[in-house]
């Protein structure tokens, strides 16, 4: 009996296998690489909790590298961008980036998107020697290059926000009592870090679990504290959430919302016709805004959008997809012709990119982690926009200081060059 | 599920047969054994991946088996048990880095767990019995979101684990180390249930009465089936973290609990090649799903087609076969 079924799970598998090996053949040594392809691969929260808006922008990035593959790749390679599912939980991730990565041998994971779902795989792709580049969150953890070598940051860890936004609340809202709702993890942690380095001890802190879609008690616990500002550490549908259940409950304070949950057009198609509670809501960026029609940026990536991303609604969401796959870009176009994993590490480290951040990357062989500052924005009229002037800091004790650097243009053609 | 069970797998076992062509099950584990490291070294490594979670799924099926097919009792809550042993195994592993002694932790916890479940669920029967168990396997994530400190909210906890000896490669390892364990388990079971304990389990099931009358003590008995099964659980518990080198709230969810169920009993009720079979299931159907999803073209589609063929599976399989896949191919060999 057992002996059947045994040979059953045999044969079953051995045709899975089959169908796997036949299917990739590849001429050079380097996983994901061949004389005509690159593949990329990426996890994505496309269902669940994050969902709403953070599903936007692998298909974005997926689009910027339709275009340059339209306009003949890089060095002759195509990008195939793998973009998986994984749901924003932890245990998927790891079966989607062991699939990626061992079933079908990506060359890189790019963007992986999450501080609780990247932080599970950190080990296993340092183990199989796989680039992880410009993870999709602000967590400090990105930033080990003694301990994962391979893995860089993209958004600005969520600790510089936390110093940039304090400063802010600490200069305009003076005397007043602030307080913090964070998400239950490193986002929500480093976050607050942030913002006690600046402000000392807030009024009251409260966290949440996406697992639990429901801040009532937790806002109930801030209005019952008097609190006046309230800063959110939080993705957009719990952005939403937050001030929604605020509003139910007459409560309104000021809100300061980190950049990761803030993009109006998504908080605001969550509120649906409370939309405009978010009327002077807080919050910082460090790429160009969507609604920023005279910036040559937002006029490429929109062109991209309606010729490769079937005309999707043009959120932040997108705007940072493709700044993702611009950057991916002048990372492969940095390594040349002859593309191997340690090549792109080193080209990632030697920096020196200019893309559509308002700030620099701060890549180098010491540092991995992404972009070093953000500038304000309030929304006004259902739309954000910029005030004042962009700042930089670092994840500890130094100043917040204005950056003057000058914004540069996108190419002519829009796809970078070595 | 005492109905359930004398409609559809009594008449699939007649004893008779059954004995006639039982192979020893040390016999059967050796084989398995012996196939299980042709398949590890001739396979690529994701598929000894694969192989390796269908192992642990193995484990707690064949827990669950014994427990829902043998004993009729239907519990919803072994995802909440193998979180238990993951949970356990994770806290253990990264005090004192010594697998033999986490796995043995997250077995002893989880069977502690099972002994006080067990004990309530004695008294309790048929929906309030899936009640009881169905509400441990809700509360994993308040669980760990209550107590954050020392369980990490929705985040979990990374497993710290020593590399795979000498230059075996990481998924071979946890091939062995999944299928040492599922073998184990299922040796364990088979030689337990072909004894008294697995006549005593049978005759509760069957008529409560009668057995008591026969001199079987029905509380106890039900408690120890509950606790041998919560036992299987938390050892699948402690691989799956090894598997995943991390633990979370999310790796446990209630679909996982009634996925388990679903498996066992389109496997075939009662039997552990069903729960072999079903194993088989909760790996494959996924990834089925997975490239059924992408090859629509709809991502959204990726997240939540494996619900529905799972559903699909089980409606077609009870029409089919109410005995479950095992006793397919159980009456093609009759004729």
């Amino acid at each position: 009996m057992k002996r059947t079924t045994a040979s059953l799970l045999a044969v079953l598998l051995l045709a899975g296998a089959c169908d796997s090996s036949g299917g990739g053949s590849s001429s050079s040594d380097v996983p994901g690489v061949t004389d005509t392809e690159i593949t990329v691969g990426t996890h994505m929260p496309l269902t669940g909790p994050a969902a709403a808006g953070y599903s936007k922008i692998a298909p974005a990035t997926k689009a910027y590298f339709d275009f340059v593959n339209a306009a003949g790749g890089i060095n002759g390679r195509k990008i195939t961008y793998k973009v998986k599912d994984d749901g924003y939980n932890p245990a998927t991730t790891q079966q989607v980036v062991r699939e990626l990565v061992l079933q079908d041998k990506v060359f890189a994971i790019l963007n992986g998107l999450g501080t609780p779902t990247h932080s599970g795989v950190l080990d296993f792709l340092k183990t199989n020697k796989v680039p992880d580049l410009f993870v999709a969150s602000g967590s400090r953890s990105w930033n080990q290059p003694d301990k994962y070598p391979g893995t860089f940051g993209f958004n600005p860890d969520y600790t510089v926000e936390g110093k940039i936004l304090g400063t802010h609340v600490k200069d305009t809202y003076t005397g007043k009592k602030i307080c913090f709702l964070g998400q239950d993890d490193d986002f929500g942690k480093d976050s607050l870090a942030g913002i006690e380095k600046v402000v000392g001890a807030v009024a009251a802190k409260q966290t949440y679990v996406t697992s639990n879609p429901n801040v009532g008690p937790q806002m109930g616990a801030l209005k019952a504290a008097a609190c006046e500002v309230v800063v959110l550490a939080t993705v957009p549908g719990f952005t939403a959430l937050s001030i929604g259940t605020a509003a139910k409950i007459g409560f309104k304070p000021q809100f300061v919302v980190s950049n990761v949950g803030s993009d109006p057009a998504t908080v605001g198609k969550a509120l649906g016709q409370a939309a405009p509670l978010l009327e002077g809501v807080v919050s910082a960026n460090y790429l160009p805004l969507n609604t920023d029609d005279s910036s040559p940026w937002i006029q490429l990536f929109k062109k991209v959008n309606d010729q490769y991303n079937a005309g999707a609604e043009f959120d932040n969401n997108i705007v940072y997809g493709m700044s993702v796959g611009y950057l991916f870009v002048q990372s492969l176009q940095a390594a040349g012709k002859d593309l191997t994993r340690d090549g792109i590490i080193a080209a990632v480290q030697k920096n020196g990119f200019q893309g559509p951040g308002l700030v620099p990357l701060r890549f180098s062989d010491k540092d991995h982690s992404g972009y070093g500052g953000q500038q304000l924005t309030k929304v006004e009229g259902g739309k954000a926009v910029f005030i004042g002037q962009a700042y930089t800091t670092d994840d500890g004790d130094g100043a917040v200081q204005p950056y003057t650097g000058q914004a540069v243009t996108p190419p002519q053609n829009g796809i970078p060059t070595a | 599920m005492t109905d359930l069970r004398e409609k559809s797998v009594a008449p699939v076992v007649p004893e008779k047969v059954g004995r006639k062509r039982r192979i020893p099950p040390a016999v059967a584990i050796l084989l398995g054994a012996a196939l299980i490291l042709i398949l590890t070294y001739t396979l690529p490594p994701f598929r000894n991946y694969q192989l390796a979670t269908v192992g642990a799924y193995f484990t707690v099926t064949a827990g669950l088996t014994v427990l829902t097919g043998l004993n009729g009792q239907l519990s919803l809550g072994h995802g909440a048990l193998m979180a238990t042993g993951a949970y356990t195994f994770a806290l253990t592993q990264n005090r004192w880095l010594s697998m033999p002694l986490s796995v043995l932790a997250a077995i002893v916890v989880t069977t502690l767990a099972g002994v006080v479940i067990g004990l309530a669920a004695a008294r309790l029967r048929g929906p309030y019995l899936a009640g009881l168990t169905l509400a441990v396997a809700v509360v994993v994530p308040s669980v760990t979101s209550t107590f954050d400190t020392t369980f990490n909210s929705d985040m979990g906890l990374s497993i710290a684990l020593d590399p795979p000896p000498g230059t075996i490669p990481m998924e071979r390892w946890q091939a062995w180390l999944c299928w040492a364990g599922a073998l184990v388990t299922a040796f364990l079971l088979a030689t337990l249930t072909r004894g008294r304990f697995g006549r005593d389990i049978r005759a509760v099931r069957d008529d409560e009465t009668a057995a008591r009358l026969a001199g079987v003590h029905v509380a106890r008995t039900q408690v120890l089936a509950f606790v041998v099964s919560a036992a299987c659980a938390g050892l699948a518990g402690a691989l799956f973290a090894v598997l995943a080198q991390s633990v979370s709230p999310g790796a446990f969810p209630l679909t996982l609990s009634l996925f388990l169920v679903m498996a066992i009993v389109i496997g075939g009720l009662g039997r552990l090649v069903g729960a072999l079979l079903g194993a088989l299931l909760l790996v494959l159907l996924p990834a089925l799903a997975q490239t059924a999803g992408e090859r629509s073209g709809s991502q959204h589609l990726e997240g939540n087609l494996a619900l529905v063929i799972f559903g699909v599976v089980l409606v077609v399989v009870m029409l089919a076969a109410p005995g479950g896949l095992a006793s397919i191919r159980f009456t093609l060999r009759r004729k």
